[in-house]
């Protein structure tokens, strides 16, 4: 287990350096960017940009110079903002996405485990039919959609919650977001639960527990459940990765100071060094999910382990 | 071993159980047949194809331009009895035809950018899966890698350095949009190049190019068909996630994001402004999508 | 009371082209320590018979008749009542062993949860039965490979597992559904080697559905031959084999090859499966049968006793409307 562990790790290594690069040597071709020379800045800002980024070596050494700041941590300095390297704001930002994104998701997998598993033991039932109404609704309708219709009727319409804003993670604020998140990630849950425990419910081994007599509960929960649960392991990951790109769109409609509102404010801002540095943090950590995803994968299922 | 008289003698003894053998149907007859049986995909069909006729032709038939300003009705609401039949917005723009112009260019950017992903697509996957080997791993590896990049963050990184002009938008969209096809086309190829009616025609000393195009293609064009129809509300829905956010398509030109976006700032105050496009643009989502099941569930071949 | 009884057991199945019959109209017995051999082609209904009495059914099939099991009707029990029976008194084996043992739980999870629930023992006292149940049937290193999982023992070992699964409870009736179908033919020969040992140890009663009259010939005492989910002839099976009295029966027995045959090319069945949707109205073997006639095809015949008088025919009850005489004289010519 150990060694196949060791192995995923070190195949990421390649992926993320290539996303690295490519967005660095990327930033590097921008005319009127930040490494070129016709770049119109603040000096301020100027000499930020010259103490991290180096710009008066050759290029291959600003490259490495730059691989070994990331390996220290540093995501780099602010096109547009002398005060504020690219770290103060992530660490300002980086809590608030985490903890709507971090919460729905744990929310959104035990409800959705639980309605697709209800649902796949009625099949056809009102039970059924709702869970696959959710499904439907929230894979074909946009989620920047939901969310202001979410907002026009519990913030507008009846009052109860505000309509986006923050304050030191007040859990009103965070009501609404999280049900955004939650919504759409239920519905992929839901879908794909509900499929794959009627598949594994037509497995031979399903038809052997019960020509054992087990009761039902037990068929269900010990002998399908784990083989069921697989597909939606596999798809911890993306959806993880998804609610980093929903915190995009949630944090905007929401107005939320998170990392997804740093993104889109700094490519508004054609603030290209605060959204590289972003954007190397954020291929970092979808890199990592997935490792971890795949690990956990291997855990459930005793035959990967080669 | 029995000989070529025997074979022939024993053969003739095999009769079909019962008259009734089932009548022979090609793959497309069959597919629509049950296409046009999936009642949710043929109104959706219908459905789209009126939203695109609309949007096509509404713009000419409607008496207001899609950026000029109606100084007498500004933010009025939808009414039949001035003629803004939706309303208009804030800067007095009559948004029945803003929601048709905006339609045309979601749409015309989906139809792009999915021709140019599938395009490119099918070209990879082919590639990878006729070549094999290693040739086809590294492919793969790099197939791999952009399913790992969140995307939305790369065309955010890619707007911001390039621009947003409309053919980068396109371009950016197309970019993160092929490798579904890519996957689908190269399992694809690499199965059928070993499958055994291919070995036999080989055998029989059927020429490559009838092999190519009597066996393979016929079979690639079902999965591609199923593909595209999944690939274009990923794109419509990309382009509008970006315009939403303001990295999109930018003024003068408007798209179904762009109007959504302008609605979600004045939702508490003028509603409507945000519901009509947004209720346009989940219609379309959801007759693709009804579309694409129905595609799936005709040319599935395990239903036969 | 014989301890399995089934009356005219008939399965349907509700498809998109209507109604399928899959069984129609089985009927038969089982003492204790008897063994009855179910044969037929696939798609003959065999296999839909015995899941239909284990209440094991596919959601569109629904069984009528009665199959009673010491004296209760399997067909009508609530769940919690078939569920005590199932596993307990009543165990099933299955033709794939890959698919059949559950891939993520080790083995001993799967056996020791039979006797935790159906005789109450604690995990640790399973555990104990499970390993002598291994040994009995002789998977060596029992105690270590106990804790493996299905997919790190070999095909045959994993029946044996299985077999050793349906015997923890020590039940009255083992199913074996194709048990060894998909083996190779010396660990089919073992396999049936070890049936044999624990029905002679234990004294249950085994029906085994097959294919392979050779299997039949080695195990069982009575034999039931289907085809198109209909009795063709059901008996001693000593009686059928020796002397065939339908012609479905003359013609699987003239199919097996033989070593001292020579030049004779094998005997055929002419023609192919039944479409069971499209049954003809009489016998549904009359479409290949060579001695068959306008009368087979329009009026089926009803499952009775041989002729009294023709050699070995006493308890064979048979579906033809031609004589044994005629169908014995049938088998002689084609050399069976």
């Amino acid at each position: 287990m150990w060694s196949y562990t060791l192995r995923r790790v070190l195949s990421t290594l390649p992926t993320m350096l290539a996303v690295i690069s490519v967005c660095y040597f990327l930033l590097h071709a921008t005319p009127g960017g930040p490494f070129d020379s016709e770049r119109q800045v603040s000096a301020a800002v100027l000499a930020n940009l010259q103490a991290k980024y180096h710009l008066d070596l050759p290029l291959w050494q600003q490259y490495l110079m730059y691989l070994q700041s990331l390996l220290h941590g540093d995501l780099g300095a602010s096109f547009r903002y002398a005060d504020w390297s690219v770290n103060d704001l992530v660490a300002n930002a980086l809590p608030v996405s985490a903890a709507i994104g971090g919460g729905s998701l744990i929310v959104s997998l035990i409800i959705g485990v639980g309605l697709g598993i209800v649902a796949a033991l009625r099949q056809n039932s009102v039970a059924d039919h709702f869970v696959m109404l959710i499904g439907n609704v929230g894979s074909a309708v946009p989620s920047f959609v939901i969310g202001p219709v979410l907002i026009i009727v519990f913030a507008i319409l009846l009052k109860w919650l505000p309509a986006g804003g923050w304050h030191d993670f007040e859990l009103r604020f965070m009501i609404l977001p999280m049900v955004l998140l939650t919504f759409i990630n239920v519905s992929v849950i839901g879908r794909v639960m509900r499929g794959s425990l009627i598949e594994v419910m037509h497995s031979n081994f399903i038809r052997t527990a019960r020509a054992k007599g087990l009761p039902t509960r037990v068929v269900v929960l010990r002998h399908a459940l784990k083989p069921a649960l697989l597909p939606v392991v596999s798809l911890v990951g993306p959806l993880a990765i998804s609610s980093i790109t929903s915190a995009l769109v949630t944090e905007t409609v929401f107005s939320l100071p998170g990392l997804g509102k740093l993104i889109v404010n700094g490519a508004g801002n054609r603030d290209y060094t605060l959204v590289l540095g972003l954007v190397v943090l954020v291929a970092v950590l979808t890199v990592t999910l997935n490792l971890l995803v795949d690990l956990a994968y291997a855990w459930l299922d005793p035959k990967i382990r080669y | 071993m029995l000989s070529a008289k025997q074979f022939h003698e024993m053969a003739a003894t095999v009769t079909p159980a019962g008259s009734v053998v089932a009548k022979p149907r090609s793959l497309w007859s069959d597919a629509r047949r049950r296409f046009v049986r999936n009642k949710a995909a043929l109104i959706s069909l219908c459905l789209l194809l009126l939203i695109a006729a609309a949007c096509v032709v509404g713009p000419w038939l409607l008496p207001h331009a899609f950026d000029s300003a109606d100084w007498d009705a500004m933010s009025t609401g939808p009414s039949l009895k001035n003629t803004h039949f939706w309303g208009t917005d804030e800067a007095g723009r009559d948004l029945l035809v803003r929601c048709l112009i905006g339609g045309r260019i979601s749409l015309t950017v989906g139809l792009l950018a999915t021709l140019a992903s599938v395009s490119l697509g099918i070209a990879w996957g082919a590639t990878a899966g006729f070549l094999g080997g290693k040739v086809d791993a590294v492919m793969m590896r790099i197939v791999d890698m952009m399913y790992a990049i969140p995307y939305l963050l790369i065309a955010i990184l890619l707007v911001t350095i390039l621009g947003r002009e409309f053919y980068l938008v396109v371009i950016t969209i197309t970019v993160f949009s092929w490798m579904d096809m890519a996957r689908v086309v190269r399992g694809q190829t690499l199965s059928l190049r070993s499958m055994e009616y291919v070995e036999a025609a080989r055998a029989m000393g059927v020429s490559t190019t009838r092999i190519i195009f009597g066996h393979i293609v016929p079979n690639l064009l079902g999965v591609v068909v199923i593909y595209t129809t999944v690939t274009v509300p990923g794109v419509i829905l990309t382009e509008s996630v970006l315009s939403f956010l303001g990295l999109g398509i930018q003024e003068p030109m408007t798209s179904w994001g762009v109007l959504i976006q302008d609605g979600a700032k004045v939702m508490e105050v003028s509603p409507w402004i945000l519901l009509f496009p947004a209720a346009m643009l989940s219609v379309t989502l959801y007759c693709f999508n009804f579309i694409g099941d129905g595609m799936r569930d005709a040319l599935d071949p395990k239903e036969r | 009371m014989a301890l399995i009884e089934v009356n005219k057991l008939s399965v349907q199945f509700q498809t998109p082209d209507g109604v399928l019959t899959a069984v129609n109209d089985i009927s038969f017995s089982l003492n204790r320590g008897q063994t009855l051999g179910i044969v037929g082609e696939s798609g003959s209904g065999k296999s839909q018979t015995v899941l239909a009495m284990m209440g094991l059914l596919a959601i569109n099939g629904a069984a009528s008749g009665q199959a009673l099991f010491d004296g209760q009707d399997l067909l009508t029990l609530p769940a919690t009542a078939l569920n005590r029976i199932r596993g307990n008194r009543v165990a099933m084996i299955f033709q794939d062993p890959m698919t059949s043992l559950n891939p993520y739980l080790t083995v001993e999870r799967q056996m020791t949860e039979v006797l935790e629930f159906h005789k109450g023992l604690t995990r640790a006292s399973a555990r104990v039965r499970s390993v002598q149940a291994l040994d009995a049937v002789k998977i060596p290193e029992a105690a270590r490979r106990l804790d493996m999982y299905p997919h790190e023992f070999s095909g045959g070992m994993r029946q044996r597992v299985m077999i050793a699964m349906a015997l923890l409870c020590e039940p009255e009736v083992l199913i074996a559904d194709e048990p060894t179908t998909a083996l190779d033919v010396t660990v089919q020969a073992q396999i049936i080697a070890l049936l044999r040992d624990l029905q002679r140890d234990f004294g249950t009663a085994i029906v085994m559905i097959t294919h392979d009259l050779g299997v039949v010939a080695g195990l069982c005492d009575e034999v039931m031959v289907l085809y198109g989910g209909r009795v063709m002839e059901q008996g001693c099976a000593e009686s059928i084999f020796y002397h065939p009295s339908h012609p479905y029966t003359v013609g699987l027995l003239g199919a097996i090859p033989r070593l001292h045959q020579g030049e004779q090319s094998l005997v055929a069945i002419p023609g192919a499966p039944p479409n069971m949707a499209q049954l003809p109205p009489g016998c549904p073997f009359s479409e290949r049968c060579t001695l068959a006639d306008r009368h087979c095809v329009q009026t089926r015949p009803a499952l009775a006793p041989g002729q009294p008088g023709s050699d070995g025919q006493a308890g064979v009850l048979r579906a033809c409307h031609k004589t044994t005489i005629e169908v014995l004289h049938h088998a002689r010519e084609l050399g069976v």
